[in-house]
């Protein structure tokens, strides 16, 4: 089983929404399609889906042409970022609507139904409407209708987006159990690098309805191909400044700071990319080179803390564990792991890491 | 702490108080006043008590007028609310269509009620408006002056073209509200047309169906200026609304006790149909 996007382009008018693409998703993956909003997830995953016609390209499922095949003769399911629901169905008759026009029978329906609903902790709640229930019961119910079916497809459009953050966090870490030993392939689309990192499988970075990199997760982000998906995958954005490299030394074009490297590469200037949680204000592990700061905005994330600083013309945000309180203007000492550093060609191309 | 007292807020109120007590207190209280007295002019008031209220409830006229109202009411609900959504369903979501649409739409609803009434009048007449001569030619006996079912159905149809709009863009703004993604999901179960219809669009629309149908029934049970300019109530009695009745009553034949107590007990059958039909509204929107 296999999805396969062939040279797919759409256009609307005379503005590109999805620049031709290839993409392969192999059976039993979670696939996640990264991107900000308006990068194309939506429109890409409406194509996969049969919803949307590209403009140009074909779309293969299993070898076989599925290009522009109706939704309904496609075995796909779809979980969007509003919770959609039936508003007149109860929860059961909601997650056994997609069974019962198939036409499953009414025995079957009741074991399917019961099976998917304990999965997704809605037993309690089947004869209720949605309604009555909270955001997070009423996105599971849409994950619920999306799961009964057995479907070849199964996307789902940042379906975490509209939840408070505590509903979030606890749909996030049952979603990979979800989707294991289902005979599928899984379609995820969201903003949030972090959601990517958990749930592990394959990422393709998206910037502007092109796919700019897609592999295993943790090597898209480890080894991004290019600034642009090294930026798509990390938030807070990525720090960015000019170096010079010659002989095993560098330094920064921007002020004077120095570190060795062991990388293999001409001499010349590069761009390097370093992740806000390789800088920390104390002394870290490998967090050793010094810079020095001036805190421009201070703010605490749950555990982390949050300092964006200047120095010089560099305006670079740290992430650290642990609470910090500092003022604006505060002068202070940031520590850096130069290991983690990514580092650019003058073409935004990956040239190395660490 | 210590409360001070400023009574300077009252001014404040004022102004509310005396505007509502004169264009709704006032006058209501006067309609009571008649509705238990007998006058015979220079402010000579006689006690009636009750009289007028039993003479109008076992009036045959009264229960005529209330009766054509009634079926006047159910009717133009019956044509309007289905015939409003359906043109709401059928109009164009997007794109240069939608402006024009809605103000095609809207015109009918900005033209003043005695307007539509004389347009409808001349339009209807037989021997020379537009409506009443085609149905001739084409070979109808069509005469709304002179026969009743005529005058029904031009009055049946001088309403649905005047108000069938406010249903259509009511039901038009609670389609618009629905999110694509329902359609879309809709589309993965497979679901028919008709079925999105009846369980996506149909409750989805359900409040400002409700209002819509309230509005309807308010405006409609309370219809005067268009039928009384249209048929003024004829030919007899067939098209005599109870409002066009009341005045009758009370300006025609001036019987102000029992217009005035025709005009509460008029008053109280709006009142209640109105809460009726909200609570079962509200009670089935607490159920789902």
């Amino acid at each position: 089983m296999s999805l396969e996007l062939k040279n797919v382009e759409k256009k609307i008018g005379l503005d590109t929404h999805i620049y031709p693409t290839n993409l392969k998703l192999e059976k039993n993956t979670i696939n996640i399609l990264l991107g900000s909003t308006l990068a194309g997830k939506t429109t890409l995953m409406q194509i996969m889906a049969g919803l949307d016609k590209p403009t140009s390209g074909e779309i293969w499922f299993n070898n076989e042409n599925v290009t522009g095949m109706k939704v309904q003769k496609r075995n796909v399911s779809m979980v969007y970022q509003q919770f959609i629901n039936y508003p007149n169905f109860t929860v059961y008759d909601n997650i056994a609507s997609p069974l019962k026009i198939t036409g499953v029978s009414s025995d079957e329906t009741k074991q399917r139904v019961g099976k998917v609903a304990e999965l997704l902790k809605l037993s309690g709640m089947l004869n209720k409407k949605p309604n009555e229930l909270s955001g997070g019961q009423q996105q599971r119910t849409a994950l619920a209708r999306a799961l009964v079916k057995d479907s070849d497809l199964i996307l789902l459009d940042e379906p975490l987006a509209n939840l408070d953050f505590k509903l979030r966090e606890e749909l996030r870490e049952e979603l990979p159990k979800l989707f294991e030993n289902r005979d599928c392939i899984v379609v995820y689309a969201t903003t949030e690098p972090s959601e990517a990192l958990l749930l592990g499988g394959n990422t393709a970075t998206l910037q502007e309805g092109k796919i700019i990199q897609y592999g295993k997760t943790l090597d898209t982000y480890n080894k991004p191909n290019s600034l642009v998906s090294a930026q798509v995958f990390s938030d807070p954005p990525m720090n960015i400044a000019k170096i010079k490299k010659s002989g095993d030394q560098c330094s920064f074009l921007q002020n004077d700071i120095q570190w060795k490297t062991k990388l293999n590469i001409k001499d010349g200037e590069y761009k390097v990319g370093i992740r806000p949680h390789n800088i920390t204000t104390y002394k870290e592990g490998n967090n050793t080179l010094e810079i020095k700061g001036k805190v421009l905005i201070s703010e605490i994330s749950g555990s982390e803390s949050l300092i964006h600083f200047t120095n010089g013309n560099l305006s670079w945000v740290s992430l650290s564990n642990g609470v910090f309180q500092k003022n604006v203007g505060d002068e202070m000492n940031l520590y850096m792991n130069t290991d983690e550093f990514v580092y650019f060609d003058q073409n935004e191309r990956l040239v190395s890491n660490g | 702490m210590n409360k001070t007292v400023n009574q300077k807020a009252w001014f404040f109120v004022i102004p509310v108080f005396v505007l509502v007590a004169f264009n709704a207190i006032i006058p209501l209280m006067t309609v009571v006043n008649y509705a238990f007295q007998e006058t015979f002019g220079n402010n000579v008031f006689m006690w009636e008590g009750t009289r007028w209220f039993k003479q109008i409830m076992l009036s045959e006229r009264f229960h005529a007028s209330l009766g054509r109202q009634f079926l006047f009411t159910f009717i133009i609900l019956f044509i309007q609310i289905p015939l409003g959504i359906a043109i709401a369903l059928t109009m164009p979501k997007e794109g240069i269509g939608v402006p024009v649409c809605l103000v095609l739409m809207s015109m009918p609803l900005l033209i003043p009620w005695n307007v539509v009434g004389a347009m409808w009048n001349i339009f209807a007449l037989p021997d020379i408006g537009f409506l009443g001569h085609s149905l001739n030619a084409l070979g109808f006996d069509y005469n709304f002056t002179q026969q009743i079912g005529d005058a029904w159905f031009t009055t049946i149809l001088m309403d649905v073209w005047h108000w069938t709009s406010l249903v259509v863009l009511l039901s038009y703004a609670g389609l618009r509200s629905i999110q694509p993604a329902y359609y879309q999901a809709a589309e993965i179960d497979g679901a028919s047309r008709w079925a999105i219809f009846t369980k996506i669009e149909l409750p989805k629309m359900k409040k400002v169906l409700t209002i819509a149908i309230l509005l309807r029934f308010m405006d409609s049970f309370m219809i005067y200026t268009e039928p009384f300019v249209l048929t003024g109530g004829g030919p007899g009695n067939a098209t005599a609304f109870l409002s066009i009745d009341l005045v009758k009553m009370a300006l025609g034949q001036f019987d102000l006790g029992p217009a005035a107590a025709m005009s509460l007990i008029y008053f109280f059958i709006v009142l209640l149909v109105c809460w009726v039909f909200y609570t079962l509204m509200m009670r089935n929107e607490e159920k789902s």
